[in-house]
């Protein structure tokens, strides 16, 4: 599904360097976790896969697929079928919510050569799909994000994955901010979209939420490289101890 | 456009030019043309082509005079050069004053008997003239619920009317509604005591012309206590080539009545500017209310800034009856220069005046747009909403007087007023005048400059937009407020209309 093989990325206004060598491959149907301290590039890595401007691919490349992706345009990334839940989404004053993911759904649809959704059957979509995460009728129609709470923001992003139906999903933190019944809402949407065809990153700080959605793989990442990988134990492993063993064996 | 996509390329025509004109064609929509037979006054403007035009509408003695007194005062006055417009200077003795399909020589009785050419024109605009339930405008109608509604048509080609649609129906309700040159032979009465009494013809250099030009436009009078069964609405098209649009619209609300009216125009696409001066006089009885809204979509100019509308109106409503009430609603997206401030004067006690608007300009264009509110009464209340946006190479400004007379007690007005960049060679500018005459009368002022914030464009490209599709989402929502100000089948039109008028103005 994702393969990201050697990726060196700098800032394109300033000469720093933050990705320097990152690699990384999710198998179909797998969901692979992302941790690691602080500025280590965990959102620039999700921010360069989906294409935000301001980034400088020094050397390495990255497929969906085996589609290169780093030629394509964010809007042609998202219809082949990458999705990116924010970790700090983003609020269009005026754009009402449905009207907003309506826009989206039928975008995608449209660029993959098949039929809009009718009005209809996209009402009938959305109201289920708000239903499993409690998302009332009054969310849908407020403006994208506007005055939502950090919480409601991120049950929004899941919503909008869910009605996009994404292949390769990534996550950036999208446990923070969330109280405990949000976070199993939210896990629940997750697992409910886990499918063989179906592939996820989820970058996280805590231990908590894979708790629910359960890893199969556990990357480390620090100082823009990806540093360790192992299975779900990993992440208890940072849970009790921290970064500091992990660090101190790399530097060894 | 159907007819570009059989286009045949000549020989030694190149490739890229065939591409560009039928990408321009895509952006505007309504560039086509009607071929058909005119009549024409010849070139220019003097007292005989006033009398000429006096005399194509067969009119009274007394319409004449007073359009020749309009013109010797015109010839006295200079062009205004306030507004921050910047347009070649217009020779005004090289247009033509008044055109007329010749076919339209016998005015038609009635619909069935106006040349189908004409007919099928409207058909095209998405405007039927039918009476039918149609949704005025509106293109897509059919995926509307079926329970559209009543809308009458006047319908303005060039220099006259052909036709109104409804006007019986209408009449059972006391309702006229016809073009103004039938209303100067129809009802005299009325045009006298109303016309000029709210835009006098001394007004400005472009009313004067109007006063003395005008060819045709719309005529309502809506009696005492009376809710206008159905929205009216004129559309106007402007088709010959050097041609000058003059319309007249004169309105009356009288007492405790209600209408909305909307007002819709379009022009073929060509590389010489076209010029199109405007009146509409509103009179607002006691306990009236008058709903006014424009889709103003004549053609801008080509990405070049060649051709396009000269828009200069003058639109003014006279809230004379204590609390009456006036809406303008504005979305301007057409015309390579637009010069129009849609004012209310609030004389009643009580009355209310209130001024939405989007004013989009992309590529070349400039507006130079607004609003007056002119508190005289006690307890006039007022608010003005503007969005301006402007992409491109385009001049977007926002002028509004805001006057609080001495004797408007206790009156307030509220202004808010947003631009929004596209890109960084555009300009947005505000310029708001404000005049306090007493001390219990309240202004407020809130005007903010934003830019597409890139964040919110990477935001809905993640989500599968194009650019294109996120600027105008982004847009629309800018401009809410406006829109939903708007009837809903305007509403509809304009959002699309958003999209199409900034159409390359991003990547
Ligand atoms: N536009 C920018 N300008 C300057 N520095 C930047 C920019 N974008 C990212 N960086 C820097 O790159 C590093 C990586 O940032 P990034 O946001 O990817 O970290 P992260 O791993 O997601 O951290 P966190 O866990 O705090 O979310 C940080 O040091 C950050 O300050
Ligand atoms: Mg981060």
């Amino acid at each position: 599904m994702l393969k990201i093989n050697n990726l060196h990325v700098k800032l394109e206004e300033e000469d720093k360097q933050i990705l320097k060598g990152v690699d990384l491959e999710v198998p179909a149907g797998k969901v692979h976790a992302i941790m690691g301290p602080n500025g280590s590039g965990k959102s620039t890595l999700s921010y360069v896969l989906s294409g935000r401007d301001g980034y400088e691919v020094t050397e390495g490349d990255a497929t969906l697929d085996g589609e290169e992706l780093l030629d394509m345009e964010p809007e042609e990334r998202a219809a082949a079928g990458l999705f990116l839940a924010f970790q700090y989404p983003v609020e269009i004053p005026g754009v009402g919510n449905m009207t907003f993911l309506r826009t989206a759904v039928n975008a995608q649809r449209k660029a993959r050569g098949e039929e809009e959704m009718s009005a209809a059957d996209f009402l009938k979509f959305i109201r289920a799909k708000a239903k499993d995460l409690k998302i009332d009728a009054d969310m849908l129609k407020r403006p994208v994000n506007v005055g939502f709470s950090g919480g409601e923001k991120k049950r929004n992003e899941i919503l909008q994955m869910a009605m996009l139906e994404p292949k390769m999903c990534i996550l950036d933190e999208t446990d923070s901010g969330l109280d405990v019944d949000a976070m199993k809402l939210v896990s629940e949407g997750v697992n409910a979209l886990r499918d063989e065809g179906r592939s996820f990153l989820v970058i996280t700080h805590y231990q908590r939420l894979l708790d629910h959605i359960k890893p199969d793989v556990v990357h480390i990442m620090a100082a823009g490289r990806i540093v360790k990988s192992g299975g779900p134990e990993l992440a208890l492993e940072v849970e009790h101890n921290g970064y500091a063993d992990i660090l101190a064996e790399i530097d060894a | 456009m159907a007819g570009l996509d059989e286009l045949n390329v000549k020989e030694g025509v190149e490739e890229e030019t065939v591409e560009a004109v039928k990408s321009l064609a895509g952006t505007y929509k309504y560039g086509w043309e009607t071929e058909i037979e005119m009549e024409y006054a010849p070139k220019g403007v003097n007292p005989d082509i006033v009398r000429l035009i006096s005399e194509k509408n067969d009119e009274p003695e007394w319409m004449t005079e007073w359009r020749l007194e309009a013109f010797a005062r015109w010839e006295k006055l200079d062009e205004p050069s306030w507004a921050l417009l910047n347009y070649p200077e217009i020779d005004f003795q090289d247009q033509y004053y008044y055109a007329r399909p010749k076919s339209m020589e016998e005015k038609p009785k009635s619909l069935d008997e106006v040349d189908p050419k004409l007919l099928a024109t409207y058909e095209k605009l998405g405007i039927p003239l039918k009476e039918q339930m149609i949704l005025a405008g509106v293109e897509g109608a059919e995926d509307m619920p079926a329970e559209g509604r009543k809308v009458a048509v006047d319908a303005v080609f060039d220099s006259v009317s052909v036709g109104t649609t409804f006007q019986s129906e209408l009449k059972k309700a006391g309702v006229i509604f016809c073009s103004i040159s039938e209303a100067i032979k129809e009802h005299p009465e009325l045009v006298k005591k109303y016309l000029g009494s709210v835009v006098p013809v001394s007004d400005n250099y472009y009313a004067t012309l109007n006063s003395a030009v005008f060819s045709d436009g719309s005529f309502v009078y809506i009696p005492p206590n009376t809710r206008c069964p159905m929205e009216l609405s004129t559309y106007f098209r402007i088709n010959a080539e050097n041609t000058g649009q003059f319309e007249r619209t004169l309105i009356i609300a009288d007492k405790g009545s209600y209408v909305s009216y909307l007002e819709g125009c379009t022009a073929p696409q060509r590389d010489t500017a076209q010029l199109h001066a405007a009146v509409v006089e509103i009179i607002v009885e006691e306990d009236a209310e008058v709903k006014y809204s424009t889709v103003q979509n004549w053609f801008p100019g080509d990405e070049n800034g060649k051709g396009g509308i000269y828009n200069f109106v003058t639109k003014r409503a006279d809230c004379r009856g204590d609390r009456s009430k006036v809406m303008w609603t504005q979305v301007e997206t057409g015309s390579a220069v637009t010069w129009k401030y849609p004012s209310c004067i609030l004389r009643g006690a009580e009355s209310q005046g209130e001024f939405y608007s989007i004013a989009i300009t992309n590529n070349y264009q400039q507006a130079d747009t607004g609003t007056k509110m002119v508190h005289l009464g006690r307890d006039t209340k007022s608010r003005i909403v503007s969005k301006g946006i402007s992409a491109g190479k385009a001049q977007n400004t926002y002028r509004g007087l805001v006057s609080m007379h001495p004797k408007a007690k206790n009156s307030r007005n509220y202004t808010q007023c947003d631009s929004l960049l596209i890109g960084d060679k555009c300009g947005a500018h505000t310029v708001p005048y404000i005049e306090v005459k007493n001390n219990s009368s309240r202004v407020e002022h809130e005007a903010t400059t934003s830019k597409v914030d890139e964040e919110q464009m990477f935001y809905c490209r993640q989500r599968g937009m194009d650019e294109e599709e996120a600027v105008a989402l982004i847009v629309n929502g800018f401009a809410k407020e406006v829109l939903q100000a708007l009837p809903m089948e305007f509403a509809m039109e304009a959002q699309q209309l958003v999209a199409i008028s900034l159409e390359g103005s991003v990547g």
